[in-house]
């Protein structure tokens, strides 16, 4: 990383966000077990370069040896519910092909019960929210599945902001020179204060010569579907 | 024009209807109230045609019963459709596609694959499969899946329209959490939620939409895989309940349209029809 003060102070910032972020995902995981009165719970980030679900926050059984542990995106519950993009609860997995046994053993905790959420942020699918072995003898009703709709909403900001941080660090840490350029003329701009013409004219000389942003154009992956009509 | 001319059916108007013209328009005699009775005493199901928009229906188990044909989708951008040998390949649309014979076991099921092994589906696979479906001009298609891809709600929304005017209702599961998907929130669609009562024919209106039906959703044991049953709980396995009971309504009364299947299926809800003088 960058000796640049700039950089080092930025790089401070995302570092203790992502704790933070973690901290506040162990927080839900948590707040879900004690609520459900479940065994554990777990969050999973989908981590799209890797197409691979990563245990990021287990309250419970496994919380000390299950983070950063990674699972085919495809197995198991949290797969298909990561894929549907809807909630799933399985009184008895075992009886569930969808169940990964051979996944569950290895993280050492086989549970009977599941509740799956997907952790839904704008339009992305971001992770799984599972909570495992309720009560056996608590019945499972519909005002749970808005309880967990409701943690899983937290969950995916949660999630959001984590992988934001860990992009920014990323990039930081590649030291890429463009990135030490921005934080040069960042600080160079802080210097010269918000109100100075300088520095209006170098922002609208800037402007002119990037043209629109990215988010300005609408992408070929993100068109909109026309519906084709047969002959 | 002779009389015989006059009772000749006329092609209707599109855009406006003049008092002569209305005087045509007949509509069947419906009853004052209709009745379950009415509705669909006596249904089977018999000759209504049902697709299952989902991860493939198992042809083997017993509590599925024939499934009529079975479809995936080759490439996606053509809608090209290809025989589907796969059968399923998770369980889920076994246990939509059970669902809806346990109400209406002589109705044709057809199932079209928009999810393969692993899981993995595409917005455009599950577009296409249910585009295919819809040009097909199934009288149901069940679809207990949507997508929060707002770039598709568009082009879905056309598809639930144009389904909707040509006699195919398209019965969509409501998102269980408080997120925008699509197609269910479409009003030419009948969407449908979770109650936690018994009884497969218990299901309410809703008055205060966009859910427009609840239907059961809790704790059901559904046919899975491997001739298996398995208890689940959602929206998924309550919207089969409400395509089965189309499904009768159908088989009854297959000249209704969407619009006036909806209407029955209003008057005959549970809780509609017991608050009825």
């Amino acid at each position: 990383m960058s000796d640049d003060p700039m950089m080092v102070a930025v790089a401070a910032g995302v570092l203790s966000a992502d704790d933070a972020h973690r901290a506040l995902l162990n927080s839900v995981a948590e707040t879900a077990r004690a609520i459900f009165g479940a065994k554990a719970a777990s969050i999973f980030l989908y981590d799209e370069r890797t197409d691979e679900l990563v245990f990021e926050a287990v309250a419970g059984s496994g919380a000390d040896t299950l983070i950063g542990r990674r699972l085919p995106s495809s197995a198991g519950i949290a797969g298909w519910v990561l894929v549907t993009r809807q909630p799933l609860v399985i009184e008895d997995v075992r009886a569930d092909p969808r169940f990964a046994q051979d996944v569950a053993e290895d993280t050492g905790y086989v549970p009977k019960g599941i509740m799956a959420v997907p952790l839904l942020h704008q339009e992305r699918s971001l992770g799984v929210l599972e909570v495992l072995d309720r009560p056996a003898n608590a019945k499972f009703t519909l005002a749970e599945m808005d309880l967990l709709g409701l943690f899983a909403n937290q969950a995916a900001i949660a999630l959001d902001l984590t992988q934001r941080s860990r992009r920014a660090r990323e990039a930081l840490e590649g030291g890429d020179p463009a990135y030490a350029a921005v934080a040069t003329v960042a600080r160079r701009l802080d210097e010269m204060g918000a109100d100075s013409a300088a520095v209006r004219r170098l922002l609208e000389a800037l402007a002119d010569v990037l043209g629109p942003a990215d988010g300005d154009a609408e992408s070929a992956a993100e068109r909109p579907m026309r519906r084709r009509r047969r002959a | 024009m002779s009389d015989a001319a006059d009772d000749a059916p006329e092609e209707l108007p599109a855009w406006s209807l003049t008092a002569d013209q209305a005087a045509k328009l007949r509509d069947p005699a419906w009853p004052s109230r209709f009745t379950r009775e009415w509705a669909w005493g006596g249904s089977t199901g018999k000759g209504v045609r049902v697709a299952i928009v989902d991860s493939g229906v198992d042809p083997d188990h017993p509590l599925v019963g024939q499934v009529q044909q079975a479809v995936t989708i080759g490439d996606p951008d053509k809608v090209e459709v290809l025989a589907d040998t796969e059968g399923d390949l998770c369980g889920h649309g076994t246990a939509c596609a059970g669902i809806v014979r346990s109400i209406a076991p002589d109705c044709e099921i057809v199932s079209v694959r928009v999810l393969g092994a692993g899981y993995t589906g595409s917005g455009p696979v599950l577009m296409a499969g249910l585009e295919w479906a819809v040009d097909e001009k199934f009288d149901l298609i069940n679809m207990s899946l949507s997508t929060t891809k707002r770039q598709f709600s568009e082009f879905l929304h056309e598809l639930a329209d144009d389904a909707y005017f040509n006699n195919t209702m398209i019965v969509a599961s409501a998102h269980n959490m408080p997120v925008e998907s699509y197609p269910w929130r479409f009003s030419s669609v009948l969407s449908v939620g979770s109650h936690d009562q018994q009884g497969p024919l218990t299901f309410f209106y809703n008055p205060d939409p966009p859910v427009e039906f609840f239907a059961p959703g809790l704790d059901l044991d559904v046919p899975w895989i491997g001739g298996s049953t398995l208890r689940c709980s959602g929206n998924s396995f309550a919207t089969p309940h409400m395509t089965g009971i189309c499904a009768l309504i159908l088989g009854k009364h297959p000249e209704l349209t969407p619009f006036q299947l909806k209407s029955v299926l209003h008057g005959t809800a549970t809780n509609v029809e017991e608050a009825a003088p």
